[in-house]
């Protein structure tokens, strides 16, 4: 056995469609249900729009910090982490401590709460149980 | 006339003034209560609508923050209940419905809890995690009280670009937990750098501004000497608001003179010092004092005092270039640059000759990354000029004259050239 990870790229879209996507969560939750009985899933999260991204980097001791992803051409996706911080501040910190933070760029991206998926689906007309939620992360 | 114009136009004036001077209070204690900055936004918003309906018919309240504050915690009551899709709502209706049910506003006459608000709302705004023009326009938004559309014109954006630049902002701050607080004691003298530097910014766009704009954005600069203000009242012990302060307030003394009718920049030495606002120097100087007095030495307090030298002197001989020339040393070794070291040539040059300024310059004429620096050559040139070496000086003042873009600098150094002769 070996473990893949399953990189989601999206454009951004209308609020219109975006709530088409967003009633689509059903079809999710079976999925991810499914999964796990196989056995296959490990985790699955949902990130908050890039606009909410912000890139540290450590170059000559100094640490930078950048709104925005950090979007060097060369610069490809090695690894990821996922903390649990109180705040931004907290997770920038912990982001500097990185040992590859020299070289690389961090990009640190809040995850969406599971529940705050569900709600979106629901407000947008999905009809979900409220247990779905164990299924979306 | 009747009495009911009166009172409408009473009204209105108790509504703007409470707008002017209590709005940012009231937001930044709002945010902390609702824990979200567009939903206090919005409803103190609305507790400002409100208002002008409400004390038109009850009449002005005492304590018109205490009023908005309370009205503005019913309006995002009011909309968490309508709106399903805001996060850890339950937690933050209860704790609003639980505030709420407390008597009056006790907050607004604890001075601390106020201060410490503000506090957090300026650390929020100037937070690095969000783009510069945005940490500007956030900060002129939320506690300088201007609108979208006065910050849009200020830095000559169109209104719609400048608003989705703050909503975009705001949504950050609320998506990346951006903390509402005042950073522990290990962060605070990097972060605390970080907002004075947002002031100062806002204080150039505005200082930078030529004639034709200057009624727009000169307005900037009063914001930013407000803000100043509100640092100073804020964090008292920390020198480098002081000298921030200092520093802008003298620089702005001295804006009426320093264009002159036709729009040509005029050079300190040669400014029309009647024109000076003589009690905004005398202002200046005493924030210097403050900021001397706390023994800590940091880059705006030593700008401020060079800056305070070269006012204080009645003309440029007798300006004391030695003591300058010191200062402009202090400043390089806190923060290394070319434009601080050619400064500081120049006051070496007037102090103790031009050969030793000259000297100087050696290793700044060498270093290929200068080599199109316009100030440089012209200050060389300066320099070669004072020592009598025309030849060369007419050489560099010909160098920086084909650097130039900018008509009134080439004429001023076309003056300077032909003078030479």
């Amino acid at each position: 056995m070996a473990q893949y990870m399953m990189l989601v790229y999206e454009a951004e879209v209308d609020p219109a469609v975006q709530d088409e996507r967003e009633r689509k969560l059903p079809m999710f939750v079976e999925l991810h249900r499914s999964l796990r009985e196989a056995g296959l899933l490990v985790g699955v999260r949902r990130l908050r729009s890039v606009e909410s991204a912000t890139s540290v980097r450590v170059r000559d001791g100094e640490t930078e910090i950048t709104d925005g992803p950090f979007a060097v051409t060369k610069e490809v996706l090695a690894g990821y982490y996922i903390l649990e911080c109180a705040d931004l501040d907290e997770a920038l910190k912990h982001a500097a401590r990185l040992p590859m933070v020299g070289w690389a760029t961090i990009e640190v991206r809040p995850v969406m709460p599971a529940d705050e998926w569900l709600n979106r689906a629901r407000a947008a007309g999905a009809e979900l149980p409220d247990e779905a939620v164990n299924d979306l992360v | 006339m009747n009495g009911g114009v009166e009172r409408t136009d009473r009204v209105e004036t108790a509504v703007a003034h409470a707008f002017r001077d209590e709005r940012a209070i009231v937001l930044a204690t709002l945010i902390r209560q609702v824990g979200d900055f567009q939903l206090a936004e919005d409803a103190v918003q609305d507790a400002f609508e409100a208002a002008v309906t409400v004390w038109r018919r009850r009449g002005v309240p005492a304590n018109p923050g205490a009023w908005l504050t309370t009205a503005a915690r019913r309006r995002a009551i009011d909309r968490l209940r309508r709106d399903r899709s805001v996060a850890a709502r339950a937690e933050r209706l209860a704790e609003l419905t639980r505030l709420d049910a407390q008597h009056e506003e006790p907050s607004m006459d604890v001075e601390h809890t106020i201060v410490d608000d503000r506090l957090r709302l300026i650390f929020t705004c100037c937070h690095p995690a969000l783009a510069m023009p945005a940490r500007v326009a956030l900060t002129l938004r939320a506690l300088g009280g201007m609108t979208t559309g006065e910050i849009a014109r200020a830095f000559l954006v169109a209104e719609p670009t400048m608003g989705k630049r703050i909503v975009r902002a705001k949504r950050k701050i609320a998506d990346a937990h951006i903390p509402y607080r005042v950073p522990p004691d290990e962060e605070l003298p990097d972060r605390m750098r970080g907002v004075l530097r947002v002031v100062y910014l806002i204080f150039n766009e505005g200082y930078a501004a030529t004639e034709g704009d200057r009624l727009v954005r000169g307005e900037l600069c009063d914001e930013a000497i407000r803000l100043g203000a509100l640092l100073c009242r804020l964090m008292p012990d920390d020198a480098e608001v002081w000298g921030l302060m200092a520093l802008m307030l003298l620089h702005d003394a001295r804006r009426a003179a320093r264009v002159d009718a036709s729009g040509r920049y005029v050079a300190l030495d040669e400014q029309d010092r009647s024109l000076w606002d003589h009690g905004r120097i005398r202002d200046g100087l005493a924030k210097l004092e403050r900021a001397v007095r706390l023994r800590r030495p940091g880059e705006y307090q030593l700008q401020a005092a060079i800056t305070a030298l070269q006012i204080q002197a009645p003309d440029a001989d007798a300006t004391d270039w030695a003591q300058i020339a010191e200062l402009y040393g202090a400043l390089g070794r806190l923060n290394p640059s070319p434009v601080i070291e050619l400064n500081r040539a120049v006051a070496v040059g007037l102090a103790d000759g031009p050969a030793a300024g000259l000297a100087l310059l050696e290793p700044l004429l060498a270093d290929p990354a200068l080599e199109r620096y316009q100030p440089l050559h012209a200050a060389h040139a300066e320099l070669l000029g004072r020592a009598g070496d025309t030849a060369g000086a007419a050489r560099a003042y010909q160098r920086a004259i084909a650097l130039t873009a900018n008509a009134v600098e080439r004429a001023e150094l076309e003056r300077r050239l032909s003078a030479l002769r």
